[in-house]
């Protein structure tokens, strides 16, 4: 079924019965050409370009709960491309125009919504890694601009400017960044996928792999064994625990990283702002409630849920830019699992067990990669090769000592 | 999260800073023929296990003292808590 305005109309006047569930709910096969472990927006995606740009539809997404349960429905939903490395930075910058085009390729509303992302800086230091940053997107073909305090004063005039430890000195805008319906991004896919003939398994928990002879033929599942030629792991929070099975150990630990909502309010912020100082993004959501978000709690968990010291933390973070928030009362806060790499960056590469490719260490920024992940992951499985913009993104990277260290401060696995 | 020191009591885990996985006391030789393998495997490949976990905190806001807790990541449950010099003693380290 093709959506547009036309259809909205006619379904208006013909009592809403034309609508149908938007992807099946099939039986598993006894064997596919690629199975992909995670019906997450990076699982969903995957399965969407291999279908659409490789012409491969033998392939089920195996999900253990139901789609958009991880963290690809948890998210605080910021889309920007503004890294500075050349192993990053074009992979966000592929991801910023697919998300820009995305709507219309898979004919569904994802409420993209280039709506600015501004980074606040709070010193001359600071201004100067900007200008740094911002030199390297620009390179990468991405926007970027300047904002001096005084730009600031008349485009957002509620920040604290003046504030005694962190006064506002400027911003580095991307105004090409900005949030989308993080849910629909799945379904969106989902139903892209499904439509091209791929098998959305929910309720399909992998329980083990089969292994013979140094190659993967197979899962064991919740729902029965299933056999493929190639095994596409995209568990993102869940890479530990999945990996083990094959006897895989990882550079990556899982922690959790919580987001908070406050209750609806007029239009008040135009855009994503984060806070330089410390970590602190926030933006407004269409019903009007702030939606934002800080640091990780810093401790393993795999429990989905944080703990209080952080929602002060976080809190205090928001006051510092902009005081005014104080007075939202704030209505739900959730947790989600991250993937946490010892260099902050991620992993789209093969395994050393053949047939068997991984996806992950995204860390807390993986939503708004959802798209080229997908795509680079897609080339991977079906031309045996990296894509160009994720070369870098190797799982042995440590090893080589070719680390995508955007922080430039060693192996820690609390970056973002 | 409350972590029950050995010396101080029961202390708000906000006081301490988390390091990671407690193997991190067993430190490579660095002149082993293959240290740069082991290296490789102690600073960079974690476990990360969903369950038991032993973890180094340092107690910053407090006496500053290393802890060895074990606490399940699926619950946050912390089950003990031991001093890391004591912990390392144990395990052969001469300090
Ligand atoms: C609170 C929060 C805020 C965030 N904010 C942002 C942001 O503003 N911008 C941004 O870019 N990123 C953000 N992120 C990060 C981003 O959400 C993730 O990096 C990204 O969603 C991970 O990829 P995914 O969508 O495929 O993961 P998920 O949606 O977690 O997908 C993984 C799936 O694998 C499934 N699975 C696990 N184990 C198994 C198994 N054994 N068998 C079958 N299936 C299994 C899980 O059920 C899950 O559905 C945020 C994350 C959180 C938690």
């Amino acid at each position: 079924m093709h959506y547009s305005a036309f259809r909205i109309f006619k379904e208006g006047l013909t009592g809403n019965k034309g609508w149908k569930p938007v992807w099946r709910e099939p039986e598993p096969k006894a064997e596919y050409d690629i199975v992909i472990i995670g019906g997450g927006g990076h699982g969903l995606s995957t399965a969407y370009y291999l279908a659409k740009e490789h012409g491969l539809t033998n392939i089920a997404v195996l999900e253990k709960g139901w789609i958009g349960s991880g963290n690809v429905g948890r998210n605080t939903t910021i889309i920007r491309s503004n890294y500075m490395l050349p192993g990053n930075q074009p992979f966000y910058e592929l991801s910023m125009k697919l998300w820009e085009g995305l709507e219309q390729d898979f004919n569904y509303n994802a409420m993209v919504s280039q709506r600015s992302i501004l980074n606040l800086f709070h010193s001359d230091p600071q201004r100067d890694a900007f200008v740094r940053r911002a030199n390297a997107m620009l390179m990468s073909g991405a926007d970027a601009e300047l904002a001096s305090a005084e730009d600031l004063r008349k485009e957002l005039p509620f920040l604290d400017f003046d504030n005694a430890r962190f006064p506002i000195k400027g911003g580095l805008f991307q105004r090409r960044g900005g949030t989308v319906r993080h849910d629909a991004v799945a379904w969106g896919y989902a139903r892209g996928a499904d439509s091209r003939g791929v098998d959305i398994l929910q309720n399909c928990e992998v329980t083990g792999f089969d292994i013979e002879g140094g190659t993967v033929c197979g899962v064991q599942t919740s729902r029965g064994p299933i056999r493929a030629k190639k095994i596409a792991m995209c568990v993102a929070g869940s890479s530990g625990r999945v990996a083990a099975m094959a006897g895989m150990r990882l550079p990556i630990e899982s922690h959790v990283l919580q987001a908070f909502v406050t209750e609806g309010l007029k239009p008040t912020l135009p855009g994503v702002i984060t806070f330089g100082a410390g970590h602190f993004y926030v933006s407004q959501s269409d019903k009007g409630g702030l939606v934002f978000g800080g640091d990780i709690d810093g401790y393993n968990s795999y429990a989905q849920r944080g703990n209080l010291p952080v929602v002060e933390d976080v809190c205090e973070g928001g006051m510092a830019i902009m005081p005014m928030i104080g007075r939202a009362r704030l209505l739900r806060s959730w947790g989600g699992l991250m993937d946490m790499s010892m260099d902050g960056s991620p992993f789209i590469d093969a395994t050393h067990i053949e047939g068997l490719y991984f996806n992950g260490g995204w860390c807390y920024g993986g939503f708004k990669a959802t798209p080229a992940s997908g795509f680079c992951y897609a080339h991977l499985l079906a031309m045996g090769t990296p894509h160009p913009v994720a070369t870098q993104m190797r799982l042995d990277r440590f090893k080589t000592g070719s680390l995508i260290d955007e922080k430039g401060v060693g192996n820690q696995p609390n970056l973002h | 999260m409350i972590i029950n020191h050995p010396l101080l009591g029961p202390r708000d885990a906000a006081e301490f800073v988390h390091l990671g996985d407690a193997s991190l006391i067993d430190r490579p030789n660095w002149q082993a023929e293959d240290a740069a393998a082991q290296f490789l495997d102690y600073a960079y490949m974690r476990d990360n296990p969903a369950g038991e976990l032993r973890e180094l905190w340092y107690h910053e806001q407090g006496d500053r003292s290393w802890l060895v807790v074990t606490r399940n990541t699926l619950t946050h449950e912390i089950s003990s808590v031991e001093l890391a010099r004591d912990v390392a003693l144990a395990r052969g380290r001469d300090r």
